[in-house]
């Protein structure tokens, strides 16, 4: 995981890959003190129902009984979040930042786009708008930064893999990634194998060539892989803890983005669930302990393309859906609390009678970290996120 | 026939989403009556890679200087012509003739001249007769320096006599067994030694302003010499009949049509093919345009995966798909589409221009679906599949196989969360690793 310095005269960020997971940083001009944040995009959309559970709720029940784990303070249940909301089991440390004021959900958030592609909202997420465009919304929130690019080093870094769309425009992006650690996880293997089960030449071919790789004969007749599996290191926590190192560097970037796949859980959810989760929990972590003494001055901002139906589907999962929720993690974080406005999961309160109807624009979330945390200026917002009057949510940060 | 299956058949895989227009037959032919459509930028010819080559050796310049940037420069003008032909049959035709032909990197001296071979000695014959690409590449300073020819000398020559050093059958041999009649025709090594004495003198002048091919009358075999039961006489025209004779061979054609049919239309070749493909040659005095065209006739042509995707037929493919490449490549820049191109021959087990013997590359699948083999296309193309950023994976993979592309890929690129998930199964399908 070397950075090299050669490339440091190649622009102002960097970008990662590592497994699904993959890395960009961008820089900022500022002293010791600035602000530091982090963007984690949860490719193939998080079921916000099952990572912040409203046990609370009377008719949960009813939509996704097979689905729900059990109310808090049992066996295997729900990490309380203030008696309504409970976190995902696997989520303990973030449930330990909340513990501390460090962590914020805010519920029911969706883009101000309705698709339910992945691609398209995934694009339209990244873009900060109802539409793609060529460039990112914190590509822009950087630019529009007074005094970016003045660092002298330590930015850079392209070797090979993609800058997220979210960080492609104005400022300069370079990409980076580590050598010879650039496969793709063992559940799309599986998919692999899978798919080419029955063909007498590439059938036996990705078959023996997986084994002998060291997976399992589960793992090629496309079972979902156990969480965590044991698989060393974990590509996710690696590339956390790395962007964490580059964060607190003097004169390294002050802007990354990171994402993660693992979520389209159209089947056999909670089994399948965990496995992401734990290893989003175990990156976070990762985060924090590289940054140190500068996890006080970071945001972390997960979010994700949209979020999944109510009801349980007929193979124990979930399709695609609109509103989800957004978490918001760090020192700087005015956390210990849910955010957000629920909407209720009654029949007529449902979005098209079958997803979380959104109350809070995602941008708006971003909006009120990048001018709060970051100081954007308020005036850049609309530049930022076109098509919006520069709305954002306030208070997310704590008064420096 | 489905044009889908002709474009990944006798082509490389389409660019993006754009199909051609025109019915698929008229396609093809429309390729091969046209002018190559090829432009190479920044490359000079044969004579500039030997004075290179010259240079480096009168001057005992370590490290290949002078000819080093001549091959990158080859290597990226014309793998960006692979990545962007619009006439991909006849460059198909034109990577496949120079693999009959086979001129390897891994002898040294071919460094070069190698790109200006391809060029100047196969390219502009890919639709012309077969004999004159045969005595066009006999007479190229590559194939002479690659099989040994120019260092062949008679051993009753004035030279011979004077140096005691004799023949060398290297080319003789693999003209005679690779490119030519091929063992069915049953010559016996006495023809292989009339042969490479025919062919001595054959040799490359090192020395002159624009250096080349030479016939060098002192190192030739005095007096006539009999090569499969005809007398050629002594000098450089016994060689140029003899390749007339050799490059216009009923067992030549058969030859030739048993490795056409085995690279556009099986593994197996079927004799009924082979022997149309054969009466086109026979009929038409060795005329590969004809031929190949003819190719596109046979039933099989247009079956959607009867071939299975070499290493670099997989690599362009792949990237071709993406519409990657586009900007003429820098050839030092190791982030130029070409060199992607490049490093994921490489990867992938089929180095450019590295065949590891003078049979050249195999393009049946039994040598190229090894486990490992499997498992190195889809890391590389998930490494790919990264850069994609916008568009619908599976508009990418209608535009790419067509009426090919299964159900079940489908379905497992509709359940993907990221476009590059979603590529990476359609760049992993079965039907995807054929063409």
């Amino acid at each position: 995981m070397m950075l090299r310095r050669r490339s440091a005269l190649l622009g102002l960020a960097a970008s990662w890959t590592c497994g699904r997971a993959s890395l960009a940083l961008a820089g900022s001009g500022g002293g010791p003190d600035d602000p530091r944040l982090v963007v984690i995009i949860l490719r193939g959309a998080l079921d916000g129902l099952a990572a912040v559970t409203p046990y609370g709720d009377p008719d949960i029940a009813t939509h996704r009984r097979d689905l729900l784990l059990p109310q808090p303070g049992r066996e295997g249940g729900l990490l309380d979040l203030g008696g309504f909301y409970g976190l995902h089991p696997a989520l303990a440390g973030m449930h330990d930042l909340y513990g501390a004021g460090q962590m914020l959900p805010i519920h029911a958030v969706a883009g101000h786009y309705r698709s339910r592609s992945h691609f398209e909202a995934q694009d339209y997420l990244e873009s900060g708008a109802d539409r793609r465009l060529d460039s990112g919304w914190l590509n822009r929130a950087v630019a529009a930064l007074p005094g970016r690019g003045r660092r002298p080093d330590g930015y850079g870094l392209a070797m090979g893999l993609s800058v997220p769309l979210m960080l492609r425009g104005p400022a300069p992006v370079g990409t980076f990634a580590p050598a010879g650690s650039q496969h793709p996880d063992p559940a799309l293997y599986s998919q692999i194998a899978a798919l080419n089960a029955a063909d007498p030449v590439t059938g036996p071919a990705f078959r023996d060539g997986l084994r002998a790789r060291g997976f399992s004969d589960s793992v090629m007749e496309a079972v979902a892989p156990a969480s965590g599996d044991g698989r060393k290191p974990d590509a996710f926590s690696v590339l956390s803890a790395a962007a964490g190192r580059m964060l607190t560097a003097p004169n390294g970037p002050r802007v990354a983005a990171l994402e993660i796949g693992g979520w389209d859980t159209h089947a056999g959810q909670v089994g399948r669930l965990k496995g992401p989760l734990s290893q989003l929990d175990r990156g976070v972590q990762a985060l924090r302990g590289a940054l140190g003494a500068d996890w006080s001055r970071t945001v972390v901002l997960l979010m994700t393309e949209f979020g999944r139906t109510v009801r349980m589907n007929g193979t124990g999962g979930t399709d695609h859906g609109t509103a989800t929720v957004a978490l918001l993690m760090g020192g700087a974080v005015a956390g210990g609390r849910v955010g957000g406005t629920w909407p209720g999961l009654r029949q007529d309160q449902l979005f098209e009678n079958r997803d979380l109807a959104p109350t809070t624009d995602l941008r708006a979330v971003a909006a009120g970290v990048l001018c709060d945390h970051l100081d954007v200026p308020g005036g850049a917002l609309a530049r930022i996120f076109p098509g919006t009057g520069g709305e954002r949510m306030h208070g997310l940060v704590r008064a420096a | 026939m489905q044009l889908s299956g002709v474009i990944n058949r006798f082509g490389w895989g389409e660019r993006g989403l754009v199909l051609p227009q025109e019915a698929s037959r008229d396609w093809l032919a429309a390729q091969l009556q046209g002018p190559d459509e090829a432009r190479f930028t920044g490359v000079g010819d044969t004579a500039d890679g030997l004075i290179a080559l010259r240079t480096q050796r009168q001057e005992k310049l370590q490290g290949d200087p002078l000819v080093k940037p001549i091959l990158r420069a080859e290597i990226a003008t014309q793998l960006d012509g692979l990545l962007m032909t619009g006439q991909p049959f006849r460059e198909r035709l034109a990577w496949f003739w120079f693999n009959h032909f086979t001129v390897s990197l891994r002898q040294g001296s071919t460094r070069g001249v190698v790109g200006a071979y391809m060029r100047e000695a196969i390219r502009p014959h890919v639709t012309g007769r077969f004999e004159d690409m045969l005595l066009a590449v006999m007479r190229h300073p590559a194939m002479l320096m690659y099989l040994d020819n120019a260092s062949s000398i008679g051993p009753d020559s004035p030279a011979g006599r004077k140096s005691h050093k004799g023949l060398n059958e290297n080319l003789a041999r693999e003209c005679l067994e690779l490119h030519t009649v091929s063992p069915a025709a049953g010559y016996t090594q006495a023809d292989v030694t009339a042969f490479a004495a025919i062919l001595t003198g054959w040799g490359i002048d090192m020395h002159a302003d624009r250096p080349g091919f030479v016939f060098r009358g002192k190192a030739h075999e005095p007096g006539a010499k009999t090569l499969l039961g005809q007398v050629f006489p002594e000098g450089e025209e016994g060689g140029v009949q003899a390749l007339h004779v050799l490059g216009t061979h009923p067992a030549t054609y058969r030859h030739i049509a048993t490795q056409l049919v085995g690279h556009f239309i099986s593994d197996t070749p079927a004799p009924r093919d082979v022997a149309r493909i054969v009466s086109v040659l026979q009929a038409s005095g060795g005329d590969l345009g004809a031929a190949s065209l003819a190719l596109a006739d046979l039933p099989d042509a247009g079956r959607p995966g009867g071939k299975f995707r070499a290493p670099m037929d997989y690599a362009t493919a792949v990237m071709r798909a993406l519409s990657l490449g586009g900007a003429p490549s820098g050839p030092d820049d190791p982030h130029a589409p070409a060199h992607s191109l490049l490093d994921a021959f490489a990867k992938l087990g089929q180095p450019l221009w590295t065949a590891p013997l003078p049979n050249g590359w195999s393009d049946r699948a039994a040598d190229w679906s090894a486990p490992a083999d499997m498992l190195a296309r889809t890391d590389w193309a998930w490494r790919m599949a990264a850069h994609v950023r916008s568009g619908d994976p599976l508009d990418i993979a209608h535009a790419a196989l067509g009426p090919a592309l299964r159900r079940p890929t489908v379905l497992a690129m509709r359940q993907a969360g990221s476009r590059q998930d979603a590529l990476t199964l359609l760049f992993s399908s079965p039907e995807f690793q054929r063409r």
